[in-house]
């Protein structure tokens, strides 16, 4: 039988604390460019101090503030809400702020704007078509008697029909799963991943009725078909949505297998 | 066309093409490969009515998808209105064109014109 012996309380906390105080110095490489002034992309490298909880984000914060002012990142929540701090992370892309140094296991860290994203100057990258192809989708409730009155009553909804699309309104429009898309890094007018995962969440609702609509606008040449299901999207979602299972489930309404 | 409508045409000649294109390699099994494959053999093919039509039949389900198929990687390539203007019209040409020749070919063969 298997003993399981736990530390004593003040034991804990002295190898925690020992751990937690070390420091580290890793170099941080950011991507440098300015298209509006014609500027290619240049790396420019740092030494940081960093600890175990350090993320990417205070990494590149620590550089703004202390060796270098005009490095350009987005970023607001530093807590994985508000979507703005997408970039790549070595190669693969991520929330800056939720991406904690120590997990990388690399004492060399090279962060990048976006792919598949206009970039604005250095991490910095342009949402416009995102926001666009976003709004396209209608993402909101559609029925003619959603106003309010004395007499309307609630849209009831049981559990089971919030399962069918609730993982997709955890959605914060950050851009990592169109940055991952292979198929967006190609065609530039392909709605991407988020916004058909947006389409399906808005079809898979049961109180919209704005099904038709929404299978109208996906059903274009460079909509729903011309998703290979490589599965990226999904891989790179700092939320746990899974835009590659929507896109397959919104093909299913449209082939008729659902209803 | 609506999108969704030529996707559906081209999942059913991917499976259509599939399943006549087993039919003709097993016909290669009633006889040693390299017998069916000679001259008299291969002409008996085209004589025998329900063989050239499902020949006829693989045809169009392989040049409607694979036409198809090369259209969507266009499209994909690049983008633009006129592009893709000549992409999906050039797509049909080039299939009707291949459909025409091989249909010809069948056509002579069955009637035995050389």
């Amino acid at each position: 039988m298997a003993v399981v012996t736990t530390p004593k309380p003040s034991e804990e906390l002295i190898s925690i604390n020992k751990t937690l105080d070390q420091t580290n110095t890793i170099t941080l490489r950011i991507a440098r460019s300015n298209p509006a002034e014609g500027q290619e992309t240049s790396y420019s490298e740092f030494k940081v101090p960093v600890k175990k909880w350090t993320t990417v984000l205070e990494a590149i914060l620590y550089v703004k503030q202390n060796l270098d002012h005009a490095v350009a990142v987005r970023y607001s929540c530093r807590q994985a809400s508000c979507g703005s701090c997408g970039m790549k992370i070595n190669g693969k892309p991520g929330l800056a702020c939720y991406t904690k140094v120590s997990e990388l296991k690399s004492n060399v860290i090279t962060v990048e704007p976006m792919n598949n994203f206009p970039i604005i100057r250095d991490l910095a990258v342009d949402f416009k078509q995102l926001i666009s192809n976003h709004k396209k989708m209608k993402p909101f409730i559609i029925r003619e008697d959603s106003e309010v009155t004395p007499e309307s009553k609630e849209f009831i909804q049981t559990p089971k029909d919030l399962e069918n699309f609730l993982q997709f309104s955890y959605c914060i429009k950050c851009g990592l799963c169109n940055s991952a898309c292979p198929t967006m890094a190609t065609d530039t007018s392909f709605i991407g991943p988020q916004g058909l995962a947006q389409a399906y969440r808005y079809v898979a609702d049961n109180r919209d009725k704005g099904k038709e609509d929404r299978l109208k606008i996906v059903d274009d040449s460079h909509g729903i078909w011309r998703c290979h299901f490589a599965g990226s999207c999904s891989h790179v979602c700092p939320k746990g949505v899974d835009p590659a299972m929507a896109i397959q489930l919104l093909r299913g309404y449209m082939l008729g297998f659902q209803k | 066309m609506r999108e969704s409508i030529i996707m559906k045409i081209h999942y059913g000649t991917a499976l259509g093409a599939v399943a006549l294109v087993a039919v003709h390699i097993l016909m290669r099994m009633t006889q040693n490969f390299d017998q069916s494959l000679q001259y008299q053999n291969v002409i008996a093919n085209y004589h025998f009515l329900p063989y050239a039509l499902m020949l006829e039949a693989v045809l169009i389900l392989l040049s409607v998808h694979g036409f198809n198929g090369l259209r969507v990687i266009l499209l994909e390539l690049k983008q633009g209105s006129t592009y893709e203007r000549m992409v999906n019209y050039g797509s049909i040409a080039a299939m009707a064109v291949l459909i025409a020749y091989g249909s010809r070919t069948i056509l002579m063969a069955g009637m035995g014109i050389s």
